[in-house]
């Protein structure tokens, strides 16, 4: 074949070694007991696990409440610094995403801290500070970029039809910003359910996270188990990302 | 359709005195137009003439510094766009692409709270009219240019607007889809009776579909007309040269109806210019008759290139005075023979020339230096004059150099049209302080070469700026 496709070779090799493989052992994992064996006990074993099941429910609701929020802030933030009239200067869109460049553990190791400095006691709302705080460039960002290349004829042909400010915001720029809304969310929504470092340093533990639960079991060397906590993780996030894609065709014919 | 002298409410669209800038750049100059009920009218003009700021501002998408755009009597300058009754053809077309082609159209209705079995009738109609039946389920971004063009008109036109705006709607199709679109855009607005109000910077496609065409350059009307006055008749040297193929010549008028140029002097059918005042004059390449006998002819020349365009051929020949000129004729003549021109009076049109020479407005800064176009020139010794004064600056057209770099010239500038009149090139350079230097050079430069200006001291001509132009 002609030399172009070799390019592609060491992204394939890379592929298989980081991504492939990695995700192959987790499932391995997952499906042996300690001595190897083939067995479904470690699956089994998430649904009786009664402390794993209320964890997962209890992520899933910061997780929803995280993106909720970062969504109420980040698209009119996203909204805002695209628009040329309301923002004349491209520092403050890095600005937004300057916190970005640091190190989300150390961010969050600082917040702690200034949380312990000014008082506050630890627990849900410092916890949702921090993921707040930690996230909420990832859904600025896709929205700001997706409103920033939207065509201002659209808007235009909108109020020129007859449509208030607000109605054009409703009936055109909103539904034609769903993509950047979609992968802001999945930017936000996947990683906040198996974070573990931000409710360890924000709540002390006091609250915990489906990503903690896996990290404990790894630390205590229950390999299998963890392997099948991050498996059974791995397919609830892939089936909502795969809903998720689905529902852009609706998205399309409805309004 | 269209009389000549507008009745007060026969005007549907009254623009009066609209100017506007953008970062101190003035796009519109004073601009003053009625619009008549039901007419069909086109701005035209080459990009940044300010036409399409000038619709924008009918739509009310921005809004002149100064000036009024009157509607129905009504002054609706500060109206935003969706309270004005008049829709708009974007572009490019600018179909909402979360929407299928019956929700594209009934978007404009629907807002409106109209019930949806009028929505139904009336989409339906306008899917009709604009040949689309059967196609309200695609989606817009399926269609071809030409498609989302017909569904466009359709969602304008369904609202049932006062006046529809079109900028420059047929821009993106392909010549054969345009000539189709233009003759049904046509049919549209006889059949409807909206009054039509469309941008383009084809001169052919405003010709074609017009009853009235606004000739625009730099922001100013330049001529206001129909397409066969502005054709025929053109007011000066920007559209006698922007509409169709012209020859554009200098002239002296030695009396009325007697005009020389090209070493010849010809009868004309133009008066009141005065006596041997200097003119341009523009004879249509169609208009000049050439034959191969020489005697009756008015003046000679040979032929120096021979081209089919099609119907007619298209030569240039160098007059017996060494002008050159273009000249259209259904026989072709052989190259190097000598040929008997004829241009007939009614076939010379005479126009005002605008300006024979350059006038800056500048400041004397020493009794050897003047500061004009945004730099400081050199000038011959100027006495009676204190320094610091507003002074007046002339430069013949032949005086000002063009150099290649503009680094080399005083000041720099852009090349920004340019005509041939017949044995030397007239150039408008816009210079980098926005200011225009016109130039007259037998040197070849191309629209948009970038060139240095320099002008030699003893060619400024500085005097006193006199109190009226306080």
């Amino acid at each position: 074949m002609g030399k172009r496709s070799n390019w592609a070779i060491p992204y394939f090799i890379f592929l298989v070694l980081f991504v492939a493989l990695p995700l192959l052992l987790v499932a391995m994992y997952a499906f042996q007991d300690n001595y190897g064996h083939f067995t479904f006990a470690n699956i089994a074993r998430i649904f009786t696990d009664t402390d794993a099941m209320s964890t997962f429910v209890v992520s899933l609701e910061v997780a929803l409440e995280n993106t909720l929020i970062c969504l109420l802030l980040g698209y009119p933030a996203a909204f805002i610094l695209s628009r040329k009239d309301l923002n004349k200067s491209a520092v403050t869109v890095i600005l937004f995403i300057l916190p970005m460049w640091i190190n989300a553990l150390m961010r969050t190791l600082a917040t702690a801290d200034l949380f312990g400095v000014l008082g506050f006691r630890l627990g849900k709302g410092t916890l949702l500070f921090g993921m707040v705080y930690d996230y909420l460039p990832f859904m600025i960002y896709p929205i700001y970029n997706v409103l920033l290349k939207m065509d201002n004829s659209y808007a235009e042909a909108a109020s020129d039809l007859g449509a208030t400010p607000v109605q054009v915001f409703t009936k055109v720029t909103l539904p034609l910003s769903m993509p950047g809304i979609l992968s802001g969310v999945m930017m936000v929504f996947m990683p906040t359910v198996s974070t573990f470092a931000i409710s360890e340093f924000l709540t002390n533990n006091k609250i915990k996270l489906f990503g903690t639960i896996i990290q404990e079991n790894i630390n205590s060397s229950m390999w299998n188990y963890g392997a099948a906590l991050s498996f059974f993780m791995l397919i609830i996030i892939g089936l909502t990302t795969f809903l998720s894609g689905s529902d852009k065709e609706v998205e399309g014919g409805t309004v | 359709m269209s009389e000549n002298k507008p009745l007060e409410n026969d005007v549907i669209i009254r623009l009066e005195h609209l100017s506007k800038s953008f970062s101190g750049k003035k796009v519109l100059d004073d601009i003053n137009l009625d619009i008549r009920r039901g007419e069909f009218v086109t701005f035209l003009g080459p990009s940044g003439c300010g036409k399409t700021t000038t619709l924008r501002t009918i739509a009310g998408f921005n809004a002149a510094d100064e000036g009024r755009v009157i509607m129905d009597g009504e002054d609706i300058s500060a109206l935003p766009p969706h309270l004005r009754p008049l829709n708009t053809v974007f572009q490019r077309y600018a179909l909402f692409p979360h929407l299928d082609v019956y929700d594209n159209i009934a978007f404009g209705l629907k807002l409106k709270g109209v019930d949806s079995e009028e929505i139904d009738r009336r989409v339906r109609k306008m899917l009709k009219l604009v040949s689309m039946t059967d196609y309200e389920d695609r989606d817009v971004e399926s269609l071809s240019g030409g498609q989302q063009q017909r569904v466009a008109i359709a969602r304008a036109l369904v609202n049932y607007p006062k006046v529809l705006l079109l900028d420059e709607p047929l821009a993106a199709l392909d010549l054969k889809m345009r000539k189709d679109m233009q003759i049904e855009l046509k049919e549209m607005h006889r059949k409807l009776g909206i009054t039509f109000i469309y941008v383009t910077h084809d001169q052919e496609e405003a010709l074609t579909l017009s009853d009235r065409i606004v000739v625009m350059s730099e922001g100013r009307i330049q001529q206001i007309g129909t397409p066969m006055d502005i054709y025929n008749e053109p007011q000066n040297s920007f559209v006698a040269d922007f509409i169709g193929e012209s020859n554009i010549l200098n002239g002296t008028m030695i009396a009325d109806r007697e005009v020389s140029f090209i070493g010849h002097d010809f009868k004309c059918v133009d008066e009141g210019f005065g006596e041997n005042v200097p003119v341009d004059v523009v004879v249509r390449p169609e208009d000049i008759y050439i034959m191969n006998k020489l005697e009756g002819a008015q003046f000679t020349a040979v032929v120096k290139s021979c081209t089919f365009k099609g119907v007619h051929y298209e030569m240039f020949v160098d007059t017996d005075s060494h002008n050159e000129l273009m000249i259209q004729d259904y026989n072709a003549f052989e190259v190097g023979s000598t040929v008997g021109l004829i241009i007939r009076p009614e076939d010379i049109q005479v126009m005002k020339k605008e300006r024979v020479e350059n006038t800056f407005a500048g400041e004397l800064v020493d009794s050897t230096h003047v500061s004009i176009l945004g730099e400081e020139f050199e000038c011959a010794p100027v006495s009676g004059i204190d320094e610091g004064t507003e002074v007046e600056v002339r430069a013949a057209f032949d005086r000002i150099d063009l150099l290649d770099h503009a680094e080399d010239g005083v000041t720099g500038g852009t090349v920004y049209m340019i005509l041939y009149k017949g044995d030397h090139y007239h150039l408008t350079i816009r210079t980098d302080s926005d200011e225009f230097v016109y130039v007259d050079t037998n040197d070849v430069w191309d629209k948009g070469d970038i060139v240095g200006i320099n002008i030699l001291p003893q060619d400024l001509i500085v005097t006193a700026r006199n109190g009226k132009e306080e």
